[in-house]
């Protein structure tokens, strides 16, 4: 199982005994086409990217400006009572047809357009979300790609030190690290919560090196020579690449539910800044008057980590070596 | 086995107390412990704070001030919090609070789970096998806070009002029916005639039974009465023996028999002991039931004693809870009185300042204990329908399900004794996990119901920068993680013997 881009021979149809065609295809190839083909990981993606778009391009991000006219921060003036005015039925079934209206999701007792909150508010879970993911997985990935080749004391002091934070609660440490970091900024935050939260993959990928060490091309690469460096980075990581981006995926996943609850208890994103969580939070007591408040974060972050896991599972069937109902 | 135990112990004492330092260290750096004093300007806050900086000895660097901390648990002191309370009190009420929370949510979501994943793996790639799954998926994604708060709006607030009139209007009672029966037609595996009629049976059953409550006023007073009792414990005995044992080996169905109809022929007589019982006296008639019904299993259990007696434990058991559920629902009415009506709770354990006998007070808390713990069961029925499906499909594929099945066994005793039985190791090991582990999830569902347990005693404190109270409540979580981690194997290898402890 390599990932060498290099071997994509052009596909040359093979006539079989049977008269069936028989393509050469790379580990890649399969793996692209597998997922594309799972309806529900195609789904999650199309899901996936829609918000992300969605929420970028509406309020722009940094410099950059948005469709949207309305900012996140500031009041305006209050129309209707603040109700959302998306409407999605079309005028022939009997609704007011389809358009987003002055404030497609409302606005809060202060008049803030609450579509451009909500849209601010999932750019910070993305971003943490993706970070801790990445972070959580990059970290992960080292410490058990070390533990797993060297052995010894080296293993030894990793996994006890996997033990420990195994031991805390990830919530417990989130909110001490988010009470810590929480006033830096989401994004430091975001750091840090990858920091603490790696164990999970450190395991997965140890028992993957702890394997694959014994392997022939493991011997072969050791007899001629090769670099520790080269060996764990060459030869054995791209053969748990799978493993790691399964559970990568399932990283961001947990991330966005991480923070989001988080910064509802008040220990993640603080204000002026916002997430997910946070407005769930600031508005949960305006449940019985402006339900739409609480609606909307809510739907976005489901849809956010739906999406996610979706795409998860879709990498898993991908990836998974056993699993050949895609031939043709 | 005692070498593994004790050697198991050592480590994970050892890396508890590595856990500790560091907790220690992160909590003492996560804030400014006189922030609320430095804001103060009044002529009193300088010695205050000196005062306070003295108590938690700020002077010191802090490690010393954790082996102070340290020095203090090993004799038995948990320290105090930065108003001068004993931590170890305020702990215990807490960690009583959160029990009662945790468990009945960890044990029923255990239990459904379980049973959606099982029939789910036994009709694989089934509709209902792809409705669960699409399920999970989306109960894996939930917030649970969110859906605490949506719990709170909508099945209490809502439920509550409802309840002035509790009328089901005609077309919900049409649409629930619609449902059940897809549900049941969608278990169902056969031809389309056979899904048509358990279609029909279950819209059927489900709508008389809606209507007959609706009708009837029921949940402006709910009860169980003798008949209920007597019919359900009746069926639930026949139906566990018949799935355990099998139709064909009466013994253990007639011990099941033997112990329900005992127990729901007792619903008369016990109502007097009831009138004034205690928690005391229910534990012993737990007991009781316990006993006389392992006696009614061994005597009529024959050679299938070993069947018999815990089938026949089962039905006592379930026949007395039924019992107990209906003398708790006979204190609804003046219980619903007291409470102007809202009965379904939204904060809290109890209702403040509420005094009544036994009954009212448990109906208290069961009301109170509702939402967190259906909000708790919804984000564990997931995970553990997911890995029970996955790990009973594993053993259905097993070469020895397939000689069992190859030597004429019938299909009952395919499932339950060979694949069940096997498939169901690993999810020991993740039930343990689970309580392990519930404590992330009680700190979130305690905030939305304001629930007084460890979450809510963690949260306060972090906020106060206040390390005592935090390393109480890290000492319970850390501690029920190690020992239940430590469960967790003793029982993996205990039910797989492959598996050797060393």
């Amino acid at each position: 199982m390599t990932l060498n881009t290099e071997q994509v021979e052009p596909a040359e149809p093979n006539v079989g005994t049977q008269g069936m065609t028989v393509t050469a295809r790379t580990q890649r190839q399969l793996v692209t086409r597998r997922f594309f083909r799972h309806k529900g990981a195609l789904f999650g993606l199309v899901l996936f990217v829609f918000v992300f778009v969605l929420a970028f391009s509406s309020i722009g991000f940094g410099p950059i400006p948005g469709w949207w006219d309305k900012p996140w921060t500031g009041s305006g003036t209050l129309l209707d009572r603040g109700r959302p005015t998306l409407s999605v039925i079309p005028e022939f079934l009997g609704g007011s047809g389809i358009h987003l209206g002055e404030h497609p999701f409302g606005q809060d007792n202060l008049g803030k357009d609450y579509f451009a909150l909500t849209m601010r508010g999932a750019q910070i879970s993305i971003i943490v979300a993706l970070t801790i993911g990445l972070v959580s997985t990059v970290v992960g990935t080292v410490i058990g790609a070390l533990a797993g080749y060297f052995r010894g004391w080296v293993e030894s002091v990793l996994m006890r030190l996997t033990d420990v934070m195994i031991t805390i609660p990830v919530l417990i440490i989130g909110a001490v690290v988010g009470q810590m970091a929480g006033n830096l900024g989401p994004y430091f935050l975001a750091l840090m919560l990858g920091v603490i939260t790696w164990t999970s993959v450190a395991r997965l990928v140890r028992g993957q090196f702890l394997s694959l060490r014994e392997k022939e091309f493991v011997e072969a690469a050791q007899a001629v020579g090769t670099s520790a460096k080269r060996i764990i980075f060459k030869h054995i990581l791209p053969n748990t690449l799978g493993v790691i981006i399964v559970s990568a995926t399932l990283a961001v996943s947990s991330g966005i539910l991480l923070e989001t609850a988080l910064s509802f208890i008040g220990f993640g994103v603080k204000p002026p800044d916002t997430s997910l969580g946070q407005l769930i939070e600031t508005y949960r007591s305006a449940m019985v008057t402006r339900p739409w408040l609480f609606w909307w974060p809510g739907i976005f972050i489901i849809a956010i980590a739906l999406s996610v896991n979706f795409i998860g599972d879709g990498l898993r069937d991908a990836f998974d070596p056993r699993q050949n109902r895609v031939r043709n | 086995m005692l070498a593994f135990i004790a050697r198991r112990l050592a480590i994970s004492s050892l890396v508890l107390l590595a856990a500790t330092f560091i907790m220690f260290v992160l909590v003492a750096l996560s804030g400014d412990p006189l922030g609320d004093l430095r804001e103060q300007s009044t002529p009193q806050a300088q010695a205050q704070m000196a005062a306070r900086i003295k108590a938690l000895r700020l002077d010191v660097p802090i490690p010393v001030r954790y082996f102070g901390w340290l020095g203090d648990l090993f004799r038995g002191d948990l320290g105090v919090d930065k108003s001068g309370h004993a931590v170890s009190s305020q702990l215990a009420l807490a960690t009583t609070a959160t029990m009662q929370l945790v468990i009945v949510a960890t044990l029923l979501g255990a239990f459904i789970g379980i049973t959606i994943g099982v029939v789910s793996a036994l009709r694989q790639y089934s509709s209902f096998d792809h409705g669960i799954t699409f399920a999970a998926f989306v109960c894996f994604s939930l917030p649970v806070f969110w859906v605490a708060t949506m719990l709170k709006q909508y099945l209490a607030i809502e439920f509550n009002d409802w309840l002035r009139d509790p009328v089901i209007p005609l077309w919900v009672i049409g649409l629930v029916a619609v449902f059940a029966g897809l549900v049941w037609a969608s278990i169902y595996k056969g031809r389309w005639k056979g899904k048509l009629t358990t279609f029909g049976i279950g819209f059927a059953v489900t709508a008389v039974v809606l209507y007959a409550l609706s009708a009837s006023h029921w949940f402006a007073d709910p009860g169980l009465g003798f008949p209920f009792v007597l019919v359900v414990s009746l069926a639930a005995a026949a139906g566990a023996s018949a799935l355990i044992a099998g139709w064909e080996n009466l013994q253990p169905m007639y011990a099941a028999l033997a112990s329900a109809g005992v127990g729901a022929l007792l619903y008369y007589p016990l109502q007097q002991v009831l009138s004034d019982a205690n928690l005391l006296s229910i534990l012993g008639l737990a007991l009781l039931t316990i006993v006389v019904s392992w006696a009614l299993g061994h005597t009529l259990g024959g050679l299938l004693r070993r069947q018999a007696i815990p089938l026949a434990v089962f039905s006592g058991l379930l026949t007395g809870g039924l019992i107990f559920v209906d003398r708790i629902l006979q204190a609804w009415h003046s219980y619903t009185v007291s409470v102007r009506n809202r009965p379904i709770a939204t904060i809290g354990s109890e209702t403040p300042n509420y005094s009544g006998d036994f009954w009212h007070v448990s109906l208290d808390s069961a009301m109170h204990l509702l939402l967190p713990t259906l909000a708790l069961i919804l984000i564990g029925l997931a995970g553990h329908s997911r890995y029970s499906r996955a790990s009973m499909l594993e053993v259905m594929n097993q070469d020895y399900v397939r000689t069992a099945r190859a030597k004429g066994l019938p299909e009952r005793t395919v499932i339950v004794k060979h694949a069940f039985r096997n498939g169901m190791i690993p999810i020991t090991t993740i039930v343990a996990l689970d309580f392990a582990g519930v404590f992330s999830g009680a700190v979130v569902t305690e905030h939305v119901f304001g629930w007084r347990g460890l979450g809510a005693m963690f949260t306060k404190s972090l906020r106060e920068v206040d390390p005592t109270p935090v390393m109480g409540c890290f000492l319970v979580a850390g501690a029920a993680i190690v020992i239940w981690n430590m469960i967790a194997d003793i029982a993996y290898a205990y039910l797989d013997p492959r598996i050797r402890l060393s």
